[in-house]
């Protein structure tokens, strides 16, 4: 579904990534580990394209299509969906008028907030004065609207409680297909053969392993995968024994 | 008009004003035709029915307590359809009301500058509205300005009084007839806020390219008491200067300006909202939101605390939404007196990139984007309007943007 090819990035002049390759295939979810400013967010960034982070090198695949120098609406459009980490505030943007307008058919968006506990925050201008855990959910809310083929997932449970963040994990099920909300009762084996759907997730902490289980890891250091394709308990495990760039050594 | 005041209005017809570029007042028509009475606002033609719709006046006068038109310089209509409210035309009113002398010039001056002084010695057009003590209006009353004459100088005297405990909403368009360019309006309005009386005064301004406007508003609020005032401008005009200003005098008054404005090239816009916090724990609260899509905006704001305890806050945002305009915010905050409480943010640029991406990250083209965010910037919700109000103000606002394309 989605391939990166020795894909270099910067961001104002500065090479941030540095020859990046990756490889998700449909059903997959993939977890990317990483200290701060190892370059995390700017991969998500880059695959979605936003206008700061600048391919220098390389090429980003989506859907065997070549997406490099596509517009974010473009990519958007071809079925990738993001959860930002820090989303802006839309001043006199109704979060319920977004979501009508994002939801490629018409549709209930108070029945499609309830679950998400958002059902009070439609007529809310979309993050303003939402707390930690009402920004997150506001962002899988809106990227349950748009339903995606691909998600990119930010730190979706920085700053979230212990309850918001099986809330959250819910949501990200339901948008891999994992899950349904109310537990639909599918067996595992269904579920994954069944399964198109696929992501990227960020994660520090590693709690939303907790509720989602995802595929392969990758930690990325210093704009460099150094370690990937282990699996994402495993490789959590050994950074909490030996650091980041301990388990770089340990696992490459 | 009394001797005294006609001598003071004469000695300042050459006075500048403190702000705005100077107009030439000669270049008007004085006067105008006279205008028979509209006894029913169903026989207006149908022209004029939509051009005033434009500016918040509903002619059908559904969901409405009262209504006043000014065409040109004639009183054509003022009726109120609920018991304690009162709609006459200001000159009617001062023959009717000995004691209405006491308030008229009494907030604004009228040797203030060029325009109060023409305006008074040109007469007494404009509306006088008064609600009752504790007689709350179910729906808004509605005035229009209206310029019917190419040219023309209409002067308007308003007089706006919210008896003690009252309640009164006004929603005041000002406009012209389509086929007029030019022309020049001044209005002078003198607001009331009685102890404990509301008055929410909700003002539209639809003027054409080449119309000039100088509104000179001053409001006194008493103990208790609340004006909330919402301006918006969307359409070209050529040239507006008002700095409309609330005296905070009873204990725990309250006054809020919200206003939503945009420049076009050509128009030169320079407009503040001034609250002067007198009583004890009054507070005020200043929100101006200005675009340009290529016309200069000044966006003033100015807070004064000078009682005890009071609280204000001020907000100017502006949008560059082309790079000829010119946004220039100017906001002034005044302590008096020791332990007030004033703030303001201003902010003034182009839409956020970050935004743009936000919503194209949602699917939404760039133009989709950068559309939902322009509306969002001018989004009346923030005006807390009630919802009758609120709706017909919409309309407004998607009638005159689709009037200004």
């Amino acid at each position: 579904m989605l391939k990166v090819e020795d894909l270099h990035v910067a961001v104002g002049g500065k090479p941030i990534l540095k020859g990046i390759n990756l490889h998700i295939k449909p059903g997959e979810t993939h977890v990317l580990f990483g200290p701060n400013g190892s370059g995390k967010s700017t991969l998500l960034g880059a695959i979605m394209g936003f206008e700061r982070y600048q391919v220098t090198e390389g090429r980003i695949l989506f859907k065997g299509e070549e997406i490099t120098g596509r517009s974010v609406a473009e990519r958007a459009k071809l079925g990738i969906g993001i959860a930002f980490q820090r989303p802006p505030v839309l001043r006199g943007v109704a979060l319920g008028d977004l979501l009508k307008a994002v939801a490629p058919a018409p549709s209930d968006v108070g029945e499609m907030a309830d679950p998400m506990h958002l059902a009070s925050f439609l007529e809310r201008d979309v993050n303003s004065g939402f707390s930690g855990g009402e920004v997150k959910r506001s962002e899988m809310l809106q990227l349950l609207a748009q339903s995606p083929n691909f998600v990119l997932l930010d730190e979706p449970e920085s700053g979230v409680d212990l309850e918001n963040i099986a809330l959250i994990g819910q949501a990200v099920n339901h948008l891999l297909q994992k899950d349904g909300f109310n537990g639909e009762e599918r067996c595992r084996r269904e579920m994954k053969e069944g399964r198109s759907k696929a992501g990227l997730i960020i994660t520090h902490t590693g709690y939303i392993l907790d509720y989602v289980p995802a595929d392969l890891g990758h930690v990325l250091y210093d704009g460099r995968l150094s370690c990937t394709g282990f699996n994402p308990r495993e490789l959590l495990g050994c950074i909490h024994k030996y650091g980041y760039a301990g388990c770089t050594r340990c696992l490459a | 008009m009394q001797d005294e005041l006609r001598q003071k209005a004469q000695q300042a017809l050459h006075k500048k004003a403190a702000l705005g570029e100077e107009i030439d007042l000669d270049r008007f028509v004085a006067g105008g035709k006279e205008h028979s009475y509209v006894e029913n606002l169903k026989s207006l033609p149908q022209e004029e029915k939509e051009d005033m719709l434009v500016a918040g006046v509903d002619t059908t006068e559904k969901q409405r307590t009262g209504s006043f038109i000014l065409e040109d310089n004639t009183v054509v209509h003022a009726a109120s359809f609920q018991d304690g409210l009162e709609v006459l035309g200001t000159a009617a009113a001062l023959e009717k009301y000995e004691w209405l002398r006491d308030y008229y010039w009494n907030l604004v001056d009228i040797d203030t500058d060029k325009y109060t002084a023409r305006a008074g010695l040109e007469g007494e057009g404009g509306y006088f509205i008064r609600a009752m003590p504790g007689v709350k209006a179910v729906y808004p009353i509605q005035a229009c300005m209206f310029i019917a004459q190419e040219g023309l100088l209409q002067g308007a005297h308003n007089m706006i009084i919210a008896e003690e405990g009252a309640d009164l909403q006004l929603i005041t368009g000002c406009t012209t007839g389509r086929h007029i360019g030019s022309g020049m309006h001044i209005g002078i309005t003198e607001i009331y806020v009685k102890k404990n009386a509301k008055i929410t005064f909700t003002m539209v301004h639809n003027w054409s390219e080449d119309v000039a406007v100088r509104p000179r508003t001053v409001s006194v609020v008493e103990e208790g008491g609340a004006y909330l005032s919402n301006y918006i401008s969307m359409t070209p005009v050529k040239s507006v200067q008002m700095y409309p200003t609330t005296y905070l005098k009873g204990k725990n008054s309250v006054a809020r300006y919200h206003s939503i404005m945009v420049g076009y090239p050509g128009s030169n816009l320079d407009v503040g909202s001034r609250v002067v916090l007198q009583g004890e724990g009054s507070r005020a609260e200043i929100i101006a939101r200005s675009l340009t899509r290529g016309g200069r905006i000044v966006n003033r704001g100015h807070l004064l605390g000078e009682g005890a305890g009071v609280k204000g806050h001020l907000e100017c945002q502006g949008l560059m939404l082309s790079p000829q305009g010119v946004i220039h915010a100017v906001p002034e905050l005044e302590a008096r007196v020791d332990g007030v409480a004033l703030s303001h943010e201003a902010a003034v640029g182009k839409i956020a990139q970050e935004e743009v991406e936000y919503l194209m990250a949602r699917g939404f083209s760039e133009e989709e984007a950068t559309a939902m965010i322009v509306r969002g910037f001018l989004n009346v919700k923030i005006m807390g309007l009630p919802e009758e109000l609120e709706a017909e103000v919409r309309k407004a606002i998607e009638l005159s943007e689709h009037s200004a394309l």
